[in-house]
């Protein structure tokens, strides 16, 4: 897919997130819409081995939703890519539906591994990187976590395991859109300087300016892994990209839209 | 009678089936030495993660492993359990994950570290895991049937293991979720587990002597766990007994009840700890000190 054709999925998937959460009365936008352009950066043009068709290929690259609360996002790429039909976002939070209010790999083709609870999804990243030198298997493993995460100790466990394990198949990449529930990082919990902070933890840094530019993603994702050093992509991205009412809002974290709301989002996300 | 530490015969079974299949991978938190997987160190070093302090990290780091086809064992302390429980809970239980945990030091008698060290819930929090099976082995032959049962199962297994040497009894056979009668009676039965085998036994005799005829059961699996043998002896001897080196709540005693609930009238009581911590002290007089002890454990089944 050229780069246009791209920006139309992203907008695609930005829409099923408006779609979703307004059908499901709940759900996160503002997090989801911060990281579409990576998430189909990942699905439809950097990973290897993704077919909806084999989705247990056991040499595919591996996506870890640790923000697990961005499922949304996940899902609509999902979605987009073939996984599912679209039918499913009805099913969205629902009972005996596929879409569980964080991604359940039991439950949802395509989903590596359940997340939800903060901190896990990267130590469970790490093991998989890991467990694939292991066994000889060439691939990647990508992750993203939250900022507001990364208060998580849990968090630095792993980034200290991912050095000590010098897993340069490893990709986390950072949301740094400057927001958590309760109000900015720096309101609820400090992260300081991340990029030094996760530096010393060993990583090879990657700042994206903005990680809502397709180009400048794609440009950090195919960038050549640095031997023996896992890589971490410090994105810097805005929460609510592409719904007005919603960019930078703190409040967007964890409501969804109304029918009003999303009738006026979905117009402003039109092709 | 030759004694083994169960912790012991579970770093050599992890040795033994390390050597027949290759997809096991050891995972400890900086006490290889204690939770004896140092032997699995030294025999296949390139299969062994320490994951240094971080029991959390260690937990989710095994899930990852396993979705590349391996069968990791995470080794640590039994009171960590409780520090790495969302990590078992979301990260492993509830994507029903293939990764077991044998987990060692449980209970009082670990001794000397004290109350903050000796872990008396544990089991309580793994029973009521979704897809988690539990094995509490009483010596090291049922040690090394656990380890090699957890391994065939796909999905999640907690074992415990205890610090200090327990007797080794004569090889019997091992079914996961059967327990095993260990002396047939009629007057009262003893239920119990792991290491309190060495001391129902003693108990058993103590009755013996007062002439009563008991029933002696152990469970080397507390889940899935089988009801129909304890309402099988819980109906045939009508006095029931649970002896356990775990809290009264949420531990084996709780599993007969659950067991036996509505299916009669029974006298039962659950001994083992009171709702309370240990302490420091020696294994033997912590035993004593909670009422532990073979000649306890009768007294107090003769006043119920």
């Amino acid at each position: 897919m050229d780069i246009k054709q791209l920006q139309d999925v992203c907008r695609q998937v930005r829409r099923d997130i408006i779609i979703m959460t307004n059908k499901a009365g709940a759900g996160h936008p503002g997090g989801s819409l911060s990281i579409v352009e990576t998430l189909v950066a990942l699905y439809f043009d950097v990973m290897k081995g993704i077919d909806p068709k084999d989705d247990k290929n056991p040499d595919r690259d591996r996506f870890v939703l640790s923000k697990g609360h961005a499922a949304p996002a996940l899902y609509g790429t999902l979605c987009e890519r073939g996984y599912f039909g679209r039918e499913e976002f009805d099913g969205f939070r629902q009972l005996h539906g596929i879409l569980q209010g964080h991604p359940d790999t039991k439950k949802c083709p395509g989903v590596d591994a359940s997340t939800g609870s903060l901190g896990q999804g990267i130590s469970i990243a790490v093991g998989m990187a890991l467990g694939a030198k292991h066994t000889g298997k060439n691939l990647h493993v990508y992750t993203i976590i939250g900022d507001g995460e990364s208060d998580e100790g849990m968090v630095w466990e792993a980034s200290m395991a991912a050095a000590h394990y010098k897993l340069d198949n490893l990709t986390v990449i950072l949301d740094n859109n400057g927001m958590q529930i309760d109000g900015t990082n720096d309101q609820v919990m400090s992260l300081g300087d991340v990029r030094a902070k996760f530096a010393a933890f060993g990583y090879d840094i990657i700042e994206v300016k903005d990680g809502n530019d397709l180009t400048q993603v794609l440009d950090a994702l195919h960038a050549p892994a640095c031997p023996g050093k896992p890589r971490m992509i410090l994105l810097h991205t805005l929460k609510g990209k592409g719904v007005s009412y919603m960019e930078g809002q703190v409040g967007w974290h964890g409501k969804a839209p109304n029918n009003e709301q999303a009738a006026q989002a979905l117009k402003e996300l039109e092709g | 009678m030759e004694k083994k530490a169960i912790r012991v015969a579970y770093g050599e079974s992890l040795v033994k089936l390390g050597a027949e299949n290759d997809k096991i991978v050891v995972l400890d938190a900086d006490l290889a030495q204690a939770t004896m997987t140092n032997g699995f160190k030294a025999a296949y070093p390139s299969r062994f993660y320490d994951c240094g302090i971080a029991e959390a990290n260690m937990v989710d780091m095994a899930a990852g492993m396993s979705t590349m086809g391996l069968i990791p064992f995470c080794s640590t302390f039994a009171v960590f359990a409780g520090r790495c429980y969302d990590q078992i809970r979301n990260g492993v239980c509830y994507p029903k994950f293939n990764v077991k945990f044998g987990f060692s030091h449980a209970g009082i008698t670990l001794g000397e570290d004290g109350g903050s060290h000796q872990a008396v819930e544990d089991i309580a929090l793994m029973r009521v895991l979704p897809n988690m099976t539990v094995f509490v082995p009483s010596d090291a032959n049922e040690c090394e049937q656990c380890v090699r049962a957890a391994a065939e199962i796909n999905g999640p297994v907690f074992i415990r293991t205890a610090r200090l040497p327990s007797p080794i009894y004569d090889p019997r056979p091992f079914e996961v979720g059967k327990g095993t009668v260990i002396r047939d009676g009629s007057d009262l039965v003893i239920f119990t587990c792991g290491i309190m085998l060495e001391h129902t036994l003693d108990a058993v005799e103590a009755l013996k002597a007062k002439g009563l005829n008991p029933a002696l059961v152990s469970f080397h699996t507390l889940k899935p766990f089988d009801e129909d043998l304890a309402r099988f002896y819980a109906a045939k001897c009508g006095k029931v007994f649970t002896v356990e080196e775990h809290s009264i709540i949420g531990g084996l005693g709780d599993a007969v009840a659950s067991a036996l609930c509505g299916t009669g009238s029974f006298t039962f009581r659950k001994i083992g700890l009171n709702d309370e911590f240990g302490q420091s002290g020696k294994p033997a007089d912590l035993l004593r000190e909670y009422h532990l002890t073979g000649e306890q454990i009768a007294d107090t089944i003769l006043h119920t």
